[in-house]
């Protein structure tokens, strides 16, 4: 599992003119989520009792956290499937999964109005032990989630160690040596790990929705959205690998892993095809045929979605086409708005607490979901320039 | 070699699959009970005048901010009992009361991570400040949406009728009872309350909607609650959901408890994964590495 072939710091000056903008917008976040601690979620939200999870909670966490499923998706295939040739993306999914999950962390805590009780979830209720409930589908989210930042942290560390291994010394050197020894013997108990734990929680996203009950629109609302939104975060997974591998070769100057990002293809036209099926059975079975073309607004946003999980799958189908680099970017981008929209209905759109309630989110909640989002842009930046995370060799010369 | 470790992968996406389809139509699960010594509330919308006379002895009973004069519009993390009126072409068709319907089988209860919620003396279901995480999940998914969260403060609470539990404790009834000049909301043990429901609709079917059949709103809806309402129109138009008999939390667990029986899946899959991680990487070593 020597994936660290090939990684290298990208190097270069960090503090260019863009970087200097995005610290600044930074620095404007801070102020905003200083009034959101000051003043109430009221303060700097659209968020009303009718719509108590806006823009935070299902853009942020949970089409974050799918955005994060890079690693998850690309670890199936690397290491269970055994494709070696998938090794050089393995690094920078990882770290893509675990800035974007932890950005979700960060978001929980902007989100939740009692955040000074949150580390009564990791610490099983205590003081007052015993007051875990199980039964909820959003405990089993949080317990996973939380124990997943620090899985796909530790997945990480060998390249960070590598690095400080290289430029430190003395006792310092040796102990991170160490450290990466330690490391590489616990690797695969560790990778398990960080597949058990996405496959638990990112079912139990849609499983959280269930208790809306009659306020989640029926198309939405199915004993299926565990799996739904299981299947939906793989291929939402192998879109932003797809997608940050085409991005950082031309950001980078790095050379396009073309060839291997093309023989994803067959997998992802797989795993739409799967979803999509089995999102329209469900329909069919439980007597709701009708209602994909009843519903008004919610039959469009249905075959909207139905359209996007469909449109990578076409892109495809021309063996030609797919090797071509730019149908291999529009179609990444296609498989994140797949499951990005599924998301977004099911946790927004398709849920409707009734007639006197409305929600768009307002500008401050804006601003701190884009502050989310610059953050994990500045932390992705400095890390790929300074520690060994993308191959800078072509993919072809690393397979094998 | 990659054939059955494809087989293998295949077994574990067919049952992890079979777990969450073969989750949702499994036995009927029986109808929830109220506790033995539950207690409710009876509301007679053709009693009611609207006087909102309930509306502010509930702010003083639990020491809430409003008054009469400036009454509020709905229920807000100031305001725990409303009433409502509803109008059908320019006349008053009911008045509705709303507040807490404590559930028997509460979706708030079922939601709350850290059991801020849960059903506690006389199946009231009460709120835990000292639990809370203000995740507002009990709020997605009351189908009520009865809790109401304090949007404006820096150390947000969750509002929603207690039953006065507090008040009950020291032998008094509910603030919005006790002040009802027409009797209109009534205290008393469950099962006294569906007693006198039933017998109003024996005696006075003419009275109650649907004719022919009156319905007891609160005796079967969303696996029954322990407040229960009479009116003399169509719940619907009274602002309450049609829920069925069952409650999405009865569903929810269904599929929940399909994937994780005894935790078994999740354990197995992690033994299946770490070993075929290991085979690999056994195997890697063996041709020296990729």
């Amino acid at each position: 599992m020597a994936h660290a072939s090939g990684a290298q710091p990208v190097g270069g000056p960090l503090l260019t003119r863009p970087y200097k903008w995005l610290l600044a917008f930074l620095g404007l976040w801070l102020v905003i989520l200083f009034w959101r601690f000051a003043a109430g979620i009221g303060a700097v939200s659209g968020l009303t009792d009718g719509y108590p999870w806006g823009l935070w909670i299902a853009f942020d966490v949970v089409i974050g956290t799918a955005l994060g499923c890079g690693g998850y998706a690309i670890a199936i295939l690397a290491y269970i499937l055994n494709k070696g040739k998938y090794h050089p993306v393995v690094r920078p999914a990882i770290l893509t999964s675990a800035l974007g999950y932890s950005m979700a962390a960060i978001a929980i805590v902007i989100d939740v109005g009692r955040p000074w009780f949150i580390w009564r979830i990791p610490l099983g209720g205590w003081p007052d032990l015993g007051g875990y409930n199980w039964n909820s589908a959003l405990l089993e989210v949080a317990l996973c989630v939380m124990a997943y930042v620090i899985v796909l942290w530790i997945e990480l560390s060998p390249a960070f160690l590598e690095r400080w291994a290289e430029t430190s010394s003395g006792w310092l050197q040796s102990l991170t040596r160490w450290g990466l020894k330690v490391v590489d013997k616990l690797l695969i108990w560790i990778v398990a790990l960080g597949l058990l734990l996405p496959t638990m929680h990112q079912s139990s996203l849609g499983t959280v929705m269930l208790l809306a009950g009659h306020k989640l629109h029926p198309l939405w609302n199915t004993g299926w959205l565990p799996l739904l939104f299981l299947i939906s975060c793989v291929g939402m997974g192998y879109g932003v690998v797809v997608w940050e591998s085409a991005v950082s070769s031309a950001a980078f100057k790095r050379e396009r892993e073309t060839a291997m990002l093309t023989s994803l293809a067959g997998t992802i036209m797989v795993v739409n095809a799967i979803y999509l099926v089995l999102r329209l059975a469900d329909l069919v079975i439980s007597g709701k045929t009708l209602m994909m073309f009843t519903s008004g607004i919610y039959s469009v946003m249905f075959w909207i979605e139905i359209a996007v999980f469909a449109a990578p799958i076409v892109m495809f189908a021309n063996r030609r086409r797919r090797e071509k680099f730019g149908t291999m970017f529009r179609a990444s981008i296609l498989l994140v708005l797949a499951g990005a929209l599924y998301r977004f209905d099911t946790y927004l759109v398709a849920y409707n607490p009734g007639p006197n309630w409305t929600y768009f989110p307002n500008l401050p909640e804006l601003l701190i979901t884009l502050g989310v989002i610059a953050l994990e842009i500045a932390l992705y930046i400095f890390i790929v320039k300074r520690f060994p995370i993308l191959a800078g060799v072509p993919a072809a010369r690393s397979a094998h | 070699m990659s054939m059955d470790r494809r087989a293998l992968l295949k077994g574990i996406a067919v049952a992890g699959a079979g777990a969450a389809v073969s989750a949702t139509p499994t036995e009927a699960s029986e109808a929830p009970q109220a506790p033995p010594d539950a207690v409710g509330m009876l509301y007679d919308a053709t009693r009611c005048i609207g006087c909102r006379a309930c509306v502010t002895a509930c702010k003083t009973a639990n020491d809430l901010p409003g008054n009469l004069y400036d009454p509020p519009n709905d229920l807000s993390g100031d305001t725990k009992n409303i009433i409502k009126k509803y109008e059908v072409d320019g006349h008053v068709a009911s008045y509705m009361k709303q507040q807490c319907m404590h559930c028997l089988d509460p979706a708030c209860v079922r939601a709350c991570m850290v059991g801020a919620f849960k059903k506690r003396d006389f199946g009231i279901i009460t709120w835990n400040p000292g639990r809370c995480i203000g995740c507002r999940y009990c709020q997605v998914a009351c189908p009520y949406t009865i809790p109401k969260f304090q949007w404006e403060k820096a150390n947000p609470k969750i509002v929603k009728c207690e039953l006065c539990l507090h008040m009950l404790k020291v032998g008094k009834q509910p603030g919005c009872c006790q002040a009802c000049p027409k009797a209109a909301v009534i205290y008393g043990t469950y099962t006294d309350l569906m007693a006198d429901a039933k017998e109003r609709i024996a005696k006075h079917p003419e009275r109650y909607w649907p004719q022919g059949s009156p319905k007891i709103f609160g005796e079967h809806d969303g696996g029954g609650t322990q407040v229960l309402y009479l009116a003399s129109v169509d719940f619907a138009k009274l602002g309450l959901p049609d829920l069925g008999a069952e409650s999405a939390g009865a569903l929810a667990q269904k599929v929940q408890h399909g994937i994780y029986k005894g935790f078994v899946a999740p354990v197995a899959l992690y033994a299946i994964l770490g070993a075929v991680l290991w085979r690999n990487r056994r195997a890697a070593a063996k041709t020296g590495g990729e």
